[in-house]
């Protein structure tokens, strides 16, 4: 068995992958340690830092009081010393007792210094909802941070990216907000989609931010999504292939920067567009693709854009009421049929 | 010592007459012309004491545990003065152009201006202790601390004046100042600041160094979250932090008495195990010892400090604040003016005399115009600069 089978044969969940991220940019670079709400002992609530306790000790995986402005903060000024820490915050809804060290601070302070300060910072939070948490454990919210300049945005699907983006993430200069869903992440303790567990290369490597990948070829419609949607317009794809329909799966990876090329090659490509998001619908990325598309020639539409998106409305709590809201494959299903005609 | 039986005469500050006293812009003309009318008066001092009277002050002073040297207690007047030359002189440049109507847009200085005379005591008494190497993160009221930490003048003018030349370029603005060279910053946000100091000491404990990093804030700032996170993680990290408190009496326009329930910060900094002092009378040298005690507590790695220092703020909140709320206080303002009152202790110790005051003052001005004319001379940045610097 060649190394290159090897690898393509050792599958990680994406917690854990992002974990071998961290715990190789830890071992390369000294000034790289993690903090954050039950990063220690108990791993991360989302395995995101889980055994790096074990390896690298409490002065570099450090569990923080629940203030999130303060070890946000302590993390900007980190930073601003020149450290790389990699700061959780735990469920990105609560962004709203810290923003002000988010979108004031860690974003802003590199221009408003003229390009003189840097603040090398990775802000890694969970999103998403589709297990009943509520309101305010539920959201995306990735528009938000996106819509805010200065900060680089990622937002991976699966293991293989999980890891090179956290690597860059860690090597950017810049803050990154590193946004993963909790139904990618592989947790024994939640319903994981069947591409939660990946091939994964052991060695360190990098996933550049900024760049859109086709997860799945087709020649009828683009699938513009991110995050967990990718695997529900994945499945949907092959449901409609064997109706003769190829769908175009392209998966963000990254919001800022967002890869416009991308989107319109692939737009250009297929002429019909679905944007399948599962933040809100009003103001957020769906619109900025479809002006992206409007701004570059509405002309390579054949048909007029399709969404879909969580309507403006908070994450409900009911099982029925959250599948009614939520970019479920039903809702993705027909909405791709009725772009295509089918 | 009290400051309130000294005759509020001296050339560097200002009567009330010179502080806006109606709402709108004739308020803030009336200020400004009356500036320049009090700047004009002949400044009269105190007789200098007899050999023995000096004898008495010197015993008195050391008997009271005083242990500055004379170059230190000098170089803290020479601080405050070139602070309030530099904070006197954007205060002219800022009305250039604001009249006869007041735009805050408008003028070679746009923009919201904060600035810090009657607060120089805290500035000079706690930089006094600040190495280059040392953090420190002003608040939206900054010069006073940014100069005294060494940030370049003639940078941070040109940054105050919009300027390619600025420190940042001109991007950052009067409350947005970076001098990463040494290590200082600012946040416009109440208490923000402070995190932000949190984590610069957090590198340095990580890295085993000595520095030491210190926030500045104003008493409206220890009502917000991020000062009580900020004091809970710095004692429970046991940071080389020091917090100062700038207590001037007001948040705008609300007194303490109405905005917080205890009345010193330091008994907020007890209760997260966190030793503190209050300095009272805007006493600068009070305040060189007070810092002095924190800073060597923190290099020492014994943990953070929180210093709060009764201070004055001489003029309004902003320029062009007429301080209706404050109308009542106003006619003793002057008289508590720290800058003054040191020189009247100074020179009643025969440390200085009016001659040397006034080279003192003469330096700082010539220094301040010069970052002045600097920064009038500088071009302001192209208009496509807007798009640079959202990334590294």
């Amino acid at each position: 068995m060649t190394t290159a089978e090897r690898t393509r044969e050792r599958r990680l969940t994406t917690a854990r992958a992002m974990v071998e991220g961290i715990a190789q940019e830890m071992r390369r670079n000294e000034e790289v340690f993690v903090m954050g709400e039950d990063v220690g002992a108990y791993g991360g609530i989302f395995g995101t830092t889980t055994g790096l306790l074990d390896e690298f000790g409490p002065e570099r995986v450090m569990d923080t009081p629940i203030s999130e402005t303060g070890f946000i903060g302590a993390g900007v000024g980190a930073a601003i010393e020149g450290m790389r820490p990699i700061v959780e915050l735990m469920f990105v809804d609560f962004f709203g007792v810290c923003m002000d060290q988010i979108y004031n601070h860690m974003a802003k302070i590199h221009y408003e210094s003229g390009g003189n300060v840097k603040v090398p910072m990775v802000l890694m939070t969970s999103v998403g909802g589709g297990y009943s948490d509520g309101a305010q454990h539920s959201q995306c919210l990735w528009a938000t941070f996106a819509h805010l300049p200065g900060m680089k945005i990622v937002v991976p699907s699966n293991p293989r990216d999980a890891k090179g983006l956290m690597i860059s993430a860690i090597r950017d200069d810049n803050p990154v907000v590193y946004m993963t869903h909790k139904g990618i992440m592989g947790l024994a303790w939640m319903a994981k989609n069947a591409r939660s567990v990946g091939p994964v290369p052991e060695e360190e490597y990098e996933v550049p931010i900024g760049k859109a990948s086709v997860a799945r070829e087709g020649t009828d419609a683009t699938v513009v999504t991110l995050s967990l949607s990718v695997h529900h317009a994945l499945d949907v794809a092959e449901r409609l292939s064997g109706e003769g329909i190829e769908l175009e799966v392209l998966d963000l990876r990254s919001l800022v920067p967002l890869d416009r090329e991308a989107i319109l090659e692939s737009v250009g490509k297929t002429g019909r567009v679905l944007v399948v998001d599962e933040d809100y619908r009003s103001f957020g990325l769906s619109g900025e693709i479809a002006a992206t598309i409007a701004e570059e020639d509405p002309a390579m539409l054949k048909a007029p854009l399709a969404r879909v998106a969580v309507p403006d409305v908070p994450i409900p709590y009911a099982r029925p009421l959250e599948r009614a809201v939520l970019p479920t494959p039903e809702r993705i299903e027909e909405a791709a049929r009725g772009l295509v005609g089918a | 010592m009290s400051a309130t039986h000294l005759k509020p005469t001296p050339a560097n500050s200002l009567t009330p007459s010179t502080i806006p006293r109606e709402s709108g812009p004739q308020g803030i003309l009336r200020a400004t012309s009356s500036c320049r009318t009090f700047a004009a008066k002949a400044p009269s001092y105190p007789p200098l004491p007899s050999r023995i009277w000096l004898f008495v002050r010197q015993f008195v002073y050391y008997r009271k545990g005083g242990v500055m040297d004379t170059s230190t207690r000098l170089s803290l007047y020479r601080t405050m003065v070139r602070i309030r030359a530099f904070e006197e002189a954007i205060r002219r440049e800022y009305y250039v152009g604001k009249q006869p109507v007041f735009d805050i847009g408008a003028g070679p200085v746009p923009g919201e201006m904060h600035l810090a005379a009657g607060q120089e005591p805290v500035a000079a008494g706690l930089c006094a202790h600040l190495r280059p190497d040392d953090a420190l993160t002003g608040p939206h009221r900054p010069h006073h601390i940014a100069l005294a930490h060494g940030v370049d003048m003639k940078r941070m003018t040109a940054e105050i004046f919009g300027r390619e030349s600025g420190l940042c370029h001109g991007k950052g603005g009067h409350m947005h100042l970076f001098a990463p060279e040494v290590h200082f910053g600012c946040s416009g946000i109440i208490a923000e600041g402070m995190p932000t100091a949190c984590g610069q000491a957090l590198a340095f404990k990580k890295r085993g160094t000595d520095q030491v990093a210190a926030a500045v804030v104003g008493e409206g700032a220890v009502n917000q979250g991020g000062f009580h996170e900020s004091l809970n993680l710095a004692a429970l990290w046991k940071l080389p932090v020091i917090f100062v408190v700038e207590d001037n009496d007001w948040g705008i326009s609300v007194p303490r008495s109405a905005s917080t329930s205890n009345f010193s910060a330091t008994d907020r900094g007890r209760a997260y195990g966190i030793p503190g002092e209050r300095v009272e009378d805007n006493s600068v040298e009070g305040v060189y010892e007070a810092c002095g005690r924190a800073v060597q507590r923190a290099r020492r790695g014994e943990g953070p400090s929180l210093i709060e220092v009764h201070t004055l703020r001489l003029w309004g909140h902003f320029e062009g604040d007429a301080q209706g709320y404050r109308e009542s206080e106003l006619e003793d303002v002057p008289g508590r003016d720290p800058i003054p009152t040191y020189r009247r202790t100074l020179i009643e110790e025969g440390l200085l005399d009016e001659e040397e005051a006034q080279r003192i003052r003469a330096e700082a001005e010539e220094e301040v115009e010069a970052a002045i004319r600097f920064a009038k001379e500088s071009p302001e940045p192209a208009p496509d600069e807007a798009l640079e610097h959202v990334f590294a």
